[in-house]
């Protein structure tokens, strides 16, 4: 069996554990077996994938493997990483296994609550293994479906609404994507649904490109949450429990990114140079009304949310820069936003655990309540802004780089006013970080709070020493990721 | 000389050490590890500086530039990349002491000033913090690398100044700190991509000489790379967070917002001075008035303010205003020709660093024993504080300009280098330095003169501070007597060739003049108990007064922008448009979708008649049509 | 002898009478009468057709008797739901008969 299939694999192995189970204790004792493996499979993929490489193994995908599963369309089960989706592996594997930890206290039907979690988690691993367009849009659905359930049943708030405002909004995008997943497998004439041999085909009509690659791009970018399609973001991860919100923000969205650069892009390359400024107009936006509208939210969540579509939108707005540096670029982003924005959620899910309250009036001073989780918040804040040493300076400074270097007016205005974001980013978080952090505590009940439990501390331990790892390190993985988008992005200029 | 590495790696490794401890260790044993790891960082920095300038010039008759350490940190691909590194030139040298020492300084004074504060290790891991990041950005081997430690140096103000968290001011405060200095930082960070966009590379010295494109866009990269330079040495109109980070612990101040960091602006113009000289003379000497204005802004206020360390903050924006004064009015980079003003520069910032860290220790002593920052709390202290006061004088006089004091020297050479611009500027600075010597001495006479608040100090008697605290003000009083002598040109200068300071008797013997009619009017007006005089100038000119006080309204037309324009008129709307608009527009399409649904269900209305009136209609439409067709 | 077209009349006449009442009466029993008037129409119309048309042969008979016992099966379930409804709802109006809709 070929080790990517253990990705998905695993998860389905823990949904029966997790049936046979009879209490909370072995519920457990399953998810963190499970979590760990994934974890563990994860680091040692990424060593074996660097040993490939040194080895010499040029091919762009490595470990692939491919079945035929259904003949008319020529559907196949096909596999295969390079060094983007083994980063987006690692991220996965990452957030699902602090995302465990995250919500160690879930008693109501946790059961039932962890299968559904776990096979998001399939869905989540599957995409990124495969090179089937029908394949990994499968495993999309199965991301996006359990979904529903995770806000619908175990969320807060207004959570029937916000279930299926987020479900209606990413099935709209999936259909988008399922017509362009088609109209690119038709117009290429290929035999297959591989996504290298389509790609290698390279014969799709730029008529045809041309409605194809708006469709595609705005389908995953509704899950990249592009301007105007992002308003499912904010309720969303408003009312989702803590670990859905990690592993949605975290992992989810960057499907959205990851699917415009390696479908939209990757196969319609012609249309995506003649049309990218449209969308280098909106994930501009994006960026800079995500961070000024974060600046007066007064829910944690909210402010989380926007700063995430801001975020996000750089990611986007990366990739559309189609040069090695800016993709590069985009998906340290992608890594980087991934770990600080599930630390966001933990922490958030952590105090509003506490506090029963996420609006920013009502809280104050909990520096000398919980330090821990205060610390770790400041932290997670000090990462947002993009402080050296954490990820999102390595990642933001890279993508502005690359941007830069598309040397005309358009982009390198769109760069400037992309760049302002960092500035206001500073501004909502200090602010945020200064109402509820700092000074003295109002409210008399806050005072008997707890600093963090062992669960919590080892999430937030994880994800903060992931976040600096990257941040003082980040030799390694840009070089993994840029020498696996050299090749997407010179196809794409041809 | 790889062990300047350590250099960098001792403090992170404390503040790493003191971070993750953090209460589980004894305060005491806290305080113990950094000011040790400080200390043996200080030793590192004067073997470097021995070692650097005790192997000599090299043929060319310059120290050379040596790079014991660099390496990939992040590449972009192309010739662009981010090294991290240790580059050691004589202004990087030289900082390193200025760090190192001051950094040492405050280490001990802290023992006794925050002796039983709440976070004590906080504190010490934060200045270990602070003091790599200074570190590594004299160090910087390019433009990136002293980006990122800059950054670095911007957040650990943030953390110290925010240190009293619990404050209200001091968060707002160290907020307003970081946000003002991050939009300076942006046009930094613009100007380091088309730097590095037009010249291949982040390092200090572009390899090939620039063309075309480059040539033209280097002074714009320059100027935008000023406005984060003017940003973290407070230059008007950016200067505002910096009176407002006196909240911080005093001992940060000194360090921090005195003599090191508030310096890096300086430094970076110092930096790339050949670029300047080079292609962009001109933006060199908009720094100059940009300087100038600010220094005479900031002695202005400064003469009114009663908050002991406003006078200070408001006392080092003028002084750093000087510093750049010195560097934009360099027409050359020879010594002898115009380029006198990048030796004076540093000589200043050097002179200053030691007796503006000293104001400040003192000032935090003066803090300790009267528990109040406002001049009324004091008054007559010299009997209590003798140790403090000789040595607040001893810089007061250094900074007024006094032989011999080190802040006479290079004041000097700057008023020197301004007079070889134009007289105009010449006198507009040295009537600044006048200005300079009346507030100093009148914050003098307010402290330790004048009319005592007996009420105050008979309820708490003020006391000498411990030696702890003493020993570092004795320390740098010392200094700032012998740092003048220094044959600082030696060393450092804007071709690297030694120059021979020589003292130009008329332009020392002006502000020596102008110095004492500063100190005289100063001793008139504030010795005595009674201040009738400065009184009644108060409220002959009150308007003038006033708007000195509230440092010319900038602050309020700063809040005005952020509040009124940016919050109320940006973000509230987009906000409001996205809850409304954006997602209005989603909701429009659930709520149409409803409608229509609710609609085509209206015609299952149940009732059998109903139906069978459809039937029949039905059947009857059908057979006419097929009748008619 | 009768013509055809006579009883055709009369039958077309019971056929829109019933469709009429189907439509109008407000009461179930009333409606089941009219449905047995459709029903008979059409009985009336097998009947003379076969006997006008195809003389000789029995189709037609046979089909009329054949609706007449389906008839009385279905009115004997309408009667049973009718009753079962008045049970329910104390009262057999068509219009307060819309619970099954959606």
């Amino acid at each position: 069996m070929n080790i990517l299939s253990l990705f998905p694999a695993i998860p389905v192995l823990m949904m029966l554990g997790l049936w046979l189970s009879r209490n909370l204790k072995q519920i457990h004792a399953v998810m963190v077996t499970g979590a760990s493996a994934l974890l563990a499979l994860a680091i040692a993929l990424v060593f074996m994938y660097l040993g490939a490489r040194a080895d010499g193994q040029a091919a762009a995908m490595q470990f692939t493997d491919s079945h035929i599963w259904y003949k008319p369309l020529n559907i196949h089960y096909a596999v295969g990483v390079d060094g983007i989706s083994t980063a987006m592996l690692l991220l996965s594997a990452v957030i699902v296994f602090t995302g465990t930890f995250a919500s160690w206290k879930m008693t109501d039907g946790a059961k039932e609550f962890f299968m559904w979690f776990c096979l998001l988690s399939v869905g989540v691993f599957g995409f990124f293994i495969s090179l089937d367009l029908f394949t990994m849009f499968m495993f999309y659905e199965v991301a996006l479906i359990p979904m529903y359930l995770l806000i619908g049943v175990w969320g807060t708030g207004r959570k029937e609404y916000s279930a299926m405002k987020l479900t209606l909004m990413l099935m709209g995008g999936s259909a988008l994507i399922l017509i362009g997943i088609l109209g690119i497998y038709f117009g290429s004439g290929a035999t297959t649904m591989n996504i290298l041999e389509i790609a290698a085909l390279h014969n799709i009509p730029l008529e045809m490109q041309r409605i194809w690659f708006p469709i595609v791009f705005i389908g995953f970018g509704v899950l990249g949450a592009l301007f105007p399609f992002h308003t499912w973001s904010p309720d969303g991860h408003a009312s989702a429990p803590t670990a859905v919100s990690m592993l949605h923000a975290g992992v989810l969205m960057k499907l959205g990114g990851y699917g415009c650069f390696r479908i939209a892009m990757f196969l319609l390359p012609d249309a995506a140079q003649e049309l990218s400024w449209i969308f280098i107009i909106l994930t501009t936006i994006s960026v800079v009304y995500g961070a000024f509208s974060a600046c007066v939210q007064t829910d944690l969540k909210y402010i989380n949310a926007y700063s995430s579509v801001s975020h996000c939108g750089l990611v986007l707005f990366a990739i559309l820069m189609m040069n090695t540096t800016a993709a590069t670029g985009a998906v340290l982003q992608m890594l980087s936003h991934g770990l600080m924005t599930a630390l966001f959620f933990a922490l958030i899910g952590m105090i509003y655990g506490r506090t029963h309250t996420r609006d920013i009036r009502e809280l104050s001073g909990l520096m000398r309540i919980m330090p821990f989780l205060s610390v770790c918040y400041v932290i997670a804040g000090l990462a947002n802004l993009g402080l050296p040493g954490l990820s999102g300076f390595v990642a933001e400074m890279t993508i502005f780089n690359g941007a830069f270097m598309e040397n005309d007016t358009f982009h390198r205005t769109v760069t400037v006013i992309a760049c302002t974001s960092i500035v206001i980013t500073a501004v909502y978080i200090l602010r945020l970080i200064g109402k509820i952090l700092y000074g003295t505590c109002t409210n008399p009940e806050h005072l008997k709070l707890t600093d963090a439990t062992w669960d919590e501390r080892l999430a937030v331990s994880v994800l903060i020493v992931a976040v600096a790892g990257l941040g003082l390190f980040p030799l390694w993985m840009s070089d993994m990721i840029s020498e696996s988008v050299l090749p997407v992005i010179s196809h794409i200029l041809n | 000389m790889e062990y300047t590495t350590l250099i960098l790696l001792l403090p992170f490794l404390g503040f790493i050490l003191l971070g993750l401890l953090g209460t589980r260790l004894r305060p005491g044993v806290a305080g113990a590890i950094g000011t040790i790891v400080t200390g043996v960082v200080a030793i590192l920095c004067y073997w470097t500086a021995f070692e650097y300038f005790g192997a000599g010039r090299d043929a060319s008759g310059v120290y050379p530039v040596m790079i014991p350490w660099n390496t990939v940190w992040l590449p972009f691909g192309g010739s662009l990349h981010i090294d991290l590194g240790i580059m050691l030139d004589p202004i990087s040298v030289m900082m390193l002491i200025v760090i190192s020492t001051v950094s040492l300084m405050v280490h001990i004074y802290s023992f006794g000033y925050m002796k039983g504060e709440r976070g004590f290790q906080r504190y010490y891991s934060f200045l270990s913090l602070f003091t790599m990041s200074m570190l590594g950005l004299v160090l910087a081997t390019n433009i990136f690398q002293m980006y990122i430690f800059w950054e670095l140096v911007g957040v650990s103000s943030y953390l110290l100044i925010g240190f009293y968290y619990t404050r209200k001011e001091a968060v707002a405060a160290s907020k307003k700190a970081f946000i003002v200095t991050r939009f300076a930082d942006l046009g930094f960070l613009i100007g380091i991509l088309i730097y590095g966009f037009y010249t291949g590379s982040f390092s200090f010295t572009p390899d090939a000489p620039l063309m075309g494109t480059a040539k033209m866009l280097l002074p714009v990269a320059l100027g935008l790379m000023f406005i984060g330079g003017a940003g973290k040495s407070a230059m008007f109109p950016l200067h505002i967070w910096l009176p407002d980070a006196m909240e911080g612990p005093t001992p940060v101040s000194a360090l921090i917002h005195a003599a090191t960091m508030v310096v890096a602006g300086v430094y970076l113009v110092a930096r790339m001075f050949p670029l300047f000289i080079g292609y962009a003379p001109e933006v060199l000497h908009i720094t100059a008035y940009v300087g100038a204005f600010t220094a005479l802004y900031a002695a202005v206020v400064a003469c009114v303010q009663s908050d002991i360390k406003r006078v200070l903050a408001f006392s080092t924006i003028s002084q750093i205003g000087f510093m750049i004064v010195a560097l934009g009015v360099c027409t050359s980079s020879d010594p002898h020709e115009g380029g006198l003003g990048y030796m004076a520069s540093m000589f200043h910032l050097f002179t200053h660093a030691m007796f503006k860290a000293l104001l400040f220790l003192g000032a935090g002593c003066i803090i300790h024993a009267v528990h109040s920052n406002e001049m009324s709390a004091m008054g007559g202290l010299r009997k209590y504080m003798p140790v403090t006061h000789i040595t607040f004088l001893v810089a007061c006089l250094s900074i007024a300009g006094i032989w011999p004091l080190s802040g006479f020297f290079s004041k000097d050479e700057i008023l020197a280098a301004c007079f070889n611009f134009s007289p105009w500027m010449g006198w507009v600075m040295t009537a600044i330095a006048g200005l300079t010597a009346f507030y100093m001495f009148r914050l003098y006479y307010c402290i330790f003169w004048g009319k005592e608040n007996t009420e105050l100090h008979t309820e708490h008697r003020p006391h000498e501070a411990p030696l702890s605290m003493t020993l570092p003000l004795v320390f740098l009083a010392a200094v700032t007597l012998v740092a003048g002598w220094i044959p600082f040109g030696e060393f450092v200068s804007s071709n690297g060739q030694a120059y021979h300071i020589h003292i130009d008797w008329t332009v020392a013997g002006t502000s020596l003049c102008v110095a004492a009619l500063g100190i005289a009017i100063a001793t008139w007006m504030y010795l005595r108990e009674d201040r009738t005089v400065a009184d009644g100038l108060a409220d002959r000119f009150s308007g003038l007064h006033k708007a000195a006080y509230h440092r010319f309204y900038i602050d309020e037309i700063y809040q005005f922008i952020t509040h009124k324009i940016i919050f109320a008129c940006i973000s509230t709307p987009i906000a409001w448009f996205d809850r409304h608009i954006v997602d209005g527009f989603m909701n429009l399409l659930a709520i149409v979708t409803n409608k229509v649904s609710w609609a085509i269900r209206q015609m299952q209305s149940g009732y059998i008649q109903r139906y069978s009136i459809w039937f029949l209609g039905g059947a009857l439409g059908l057979a006419i049509i097929l009748l008619l067709v | 002898m009768v013509q055809m077209e006579y009883y055709l009349i009369v039958s077309t006449v019971m056929m829109f009478v019933g469709i009429y009442g189907f439509l109008t009466r407000r009461n179930l029993l009333a409606m089941l009468i009219s449905v047995e008037l459709i029903l008979n129409s059409v009985d009336i119309n097998f009947v003379v057709f076969n006997r006008f048309l195809f003389p000789g042969q029995l189709e037609g008979f046979f089909f009329s008797l054949f609706a007449i016992g389906i008839s009385a099966a279905e009115t004997a379930v309408a009667i049973a739901i009718i009753i079962n409804i008045y049970r329910n709802m104390k009262n057999i109006q068509v219009r307060n008969l819309d619970k099954m809709k959606w």
